[in-house]
């Protein structure tokens, strides 16, 4: 995946861009909104992580001026302004998802990775991830042979998990995504969701398919890779 | 600045000179009316009874001859303040009369005109001013009867003076009217201006003097009063936080920094050094949270969070946070159950659903009941450890409930407990910010409205009430009842 980052700070910056190029992926810098203007309007990227406040040109009016000249290219906001409204703001402008600072690099990884895959994104009526599928149509849950009964909000996590199987789904984005809700819950409540999910789906077969990553967030995908 | 000047440049006292010259105007225009209402009465007089004078004198001329018109002339000439009296041949000598002498021409002309005159009678040189009507009589003989104009000089001449007089007070009681009310209102603006200048400068407890008289100048300064009040809150507000922030977030960043100094200290494994690196994550997450807690209280506090506002149902919100924290409640040994009725609300969701949730992760975390000292019924057990999610509407407000039956916070704590960083005695164990309630009683000011805590026997009771959305029918929506025509 190739990325492009603008952000001034440069440690940060610098940070980000070792980050990426450790987990395999591409990722170029720009330090200031009209470089990084140029060069998002230039070059091919997968995705853009802007800062939301920037020397020379501000970032929502980098995203603006890219998406009035046509490019659509997902876009991620990183702020300090981390509020409801500056993240409304930030979505209106153009941007595709928020993530106000400090953030953790496993959250903003997940998310990155799961921006880039929406252009050619999954949307198929029928999920599979192993002998588990889900009808999006039908509301309907099966395990191999056997039909599973899901809560409508199981239902709405499952499909979320299994829409990005294969990648990492953090607990804030399953908050965002699922239950539409913005703050941060002060106990494990996610957690409780995917463990009773995981007791309905897991449960009772040989090869689990909804895992923990650790320090990161929840992944479905098929045991064997 | 002078002080002249100052006087002058404000508003008071320049009004004051507007004023003036209007009434000035007034008074002016008024005289001149009447005076010459006045002129124009005297005249009408004069003329009405010269008119009647010569109708009578030309009859006595007609009836009696000339000599009959100059004895009836010598008769009322001799009156004491007659009128003028003159009859000339047709050669222009006068025949009769009490007029010495008048301006060249008059007596040729018929009709009325204004002359100067000199009585016969008269010693004094000076010319006096008439109104005579000359008619011709028969024969070419003139008559002139006229009137003295003097009582209309005069009378015009009292009021010229009295205009004089009345402009001279009028300028002297309004300038010096001006320069009271003027130093007044300088002297009260100047004693604002002090308070100001003090507030300015650092006295954030300074307040502007509020007369007793209630006038707009009191008014202002109540208001201005009242928003030094506010000024003032938000500034402890503010420092009350930073105050906070020093204290509690000093305590784990001290933490965090010993926890990374003694991995580094004492050389261990690298399971030791990721034990370490991980408990810094967590604990700088623990921090974040509470930084986020806090921006979010600052920003519903000043109000900035009523951008976002817009129209919803509390129910909507109520069943969400009920779906959301329903299998924790479970985990904890608790049932979570909710009873919503439709309660309209225009607000920032977001926010209420925060401030809803916090109280919900409250009452999961204090609400498991106290061990009974003796076994109550299952029913009893099975109530005491339901927490219950309430929506409602209550005339003109909407009431967001949390109901648990846990061990409650005493009475004298409850208010406490809603401010920041307040965690009670009993609850320091737990895991928390200690922001939640302070969180959920500035979105509840936010939107206008409070956060209470009651006695749930046992239990506690926080409730939400904010004032319904406006317009909404306070009834919920009847159905149509069929009108039956038996």
């Amino acid at each position: 995946m190739r990325l492009l980052i603008i952000e001034d700070d440069r440690e940060s910056a610098d940070y980000l861009v070792k980050a990426f190029r450790e987990v395999g992926h591409v990722a170029e810098l720009a330090g200031d909104g009209e470089e990084g203007l140029s060069l998002a309007d230039g070059g091919d990227y997968d995705v853009l992580v802007i800062d939301r406040m920037l020397p020379k040109r501000d970032g929502l009016s980098v995203i603006g001026s890219l998406r009035d000249k046509g490019n659509r290219t997902p876009v991620l906001i990183l702020s300090a302004l981390g509020q409801v409204d500056d993240r409304i703001k930030g979505l209106r402008a153009g941007g595709d998802d928020y993530l106000p600072k400090p953030y953790s690099f496993a959250e903003l990884l997940a998310r990155v990775e799961v921006l880039s895959r929406r252009q050619g994104g999954r949307e198929e009526t029928v999920y599979r991830v192993g002998d588990l599928e889900l009808d999006r149509l039908s509301h309907r849950v099966a395990r191999g042979e056997e039909e599973l009964t899901l809560q409508p909000r199981e239902f709405r996590l499952l499909e979320y998990l299994m829409k990005h199987a294969g990648q990492v789904v953090t607990r804030t984005m399953l908050l965002e995504n699922v239950w539409d809700y913005h703050f941060d819950p002060q106990t494990n409540v996610i957690d409780v969701h995917i463990s009773r999910l995981r007791s309905k789906i897991d449960k009772g077969f040989e090869r689990p398919l909804l895992h923990t990553i650790r320090g990161a967030g929840y992944m479905i995908r098929d045991g064997v890779r | 600045m002078t002080a002249f000047g100052k006087l002058f440049r404000t508003t008071a006292f320049r009004l004051t000179l507007v004023y003036l010259l209007l009434f000035a105007l007034f008074a002016a225009s008024l005289l001149g009316y009447f005076a010459w209402n006045t002129r124009r009465l005297i005249t009408d007089q004069i003329t009405a009874t010269v008119n009647e004078e010569t109708g009578l004198l030309t009859g006595v001329f007609n009836r009696r001859g000339l000599r009959g018109l100059v004895f009836a002339i010598e008769n009322r000439a001799l009156r004491p303040g007659s009128n003028l009296y003159l009859v000339t041949t047709p050669a222009g000598l006068a025949v009769a009369g009490n007029v010495g002498s008048l301006q060249p021409g008059v007596m040729e002309t018929t009709g009325w005109s204004e002359t100067e005159y000199r009585r016969l009678d008269e010693q004094d040189k000076s010319d006096h001013l008439a109104l005579v009507n000359v008619t011709e009589l028969s024969n070419g003989f003139r008559l002139l009867i006229g009137r003295d104009l003097e009582e209309r000089h005069r009378i015009f001449g009292v009021v010229a003076s009295a205009a004089q007089w009345s402009l001279l007070i009028v300028v002297i009681l309004g300038l010096g009217g001006g320069i009271f009310v003027a130093r007044r209102v300088l002297h009260r603006i100047d004693a604002m201006t002090g308070t100001t200048q003090r507030i300015m400068a650092g006295d954030l407890g300074g307040r502007l003097p509020v007369g007793r008289s209630g006038d707009e100048l009191d008014r202002l300064a109540e208001n201005l009063n009242a928003m030094l009040e506010r000024i003032e809150a938000l500034m402890n507000g503010l420092k009350e936080v930073s105050d906070n922030i020093a204290h509690d977030l000093k305590t784990p960043l001290t933490r965090l920094r010993n926890r990374a100094e003694q991995a580094l200290a004492k050389s261990g494994s690298e399971g030791d050094y990721r034990a370490a690196l991980e408990q810094t994550i967590e604990e700088s997450d623990g921090l974040i949270r509470t930084f986020n807690a806090l921006l979010m209280i600052a920003r519903a506090e000043s109000g900035q969070a009523r951008d976002n506002m817009a129209d919803f149902d509390a129910a909507d919100v109520a069943q969400g946070i009920h779906e959301l924290y329903e299998p924790l409640a479970e985990d904890n040994g608790l049932k979570l159950s909710v009873q919503a009725e439709p309660a309209p609300l225009h607000g920032n969701r977001e926010l209420i659903s925060q401030a809803l949730a916090n109280l919900v992760e409250n009452a999961i975390k204090y609400g498991q009941p106290k061990p009974a000292a003796q076994p109550l019924g299952a029913d009893a057990a099975a109530a005491d450890r339901t927490v219950l999610i309430e929506a409602r509407r209550d005339g003109g407000r909407i009431i967001l409930a949390v109901t648990d039956h846990g061990c409650g916070i005493p009475e004298p704590n409850r208010k406490r407990a809603v401010e920041r960083f307040v965690r009670l005695e009993t609850s320091r164990t737990m895991p928390g910010s200690g922001l939640g309630l302070s969180l959920a009683s500035a979105v509840a000011t936010l939107h206008g409205g409070d956060l209470t805590l009651d006695d749930a026997h046992p239990g506690l009771c926080a409730m939400l009430s904010i004032p319904a959305r406006n317009g909404e029918g306070l009834a919920a929506p009847t159905p149509d009842v069929q009108q039956n025509g038996a």
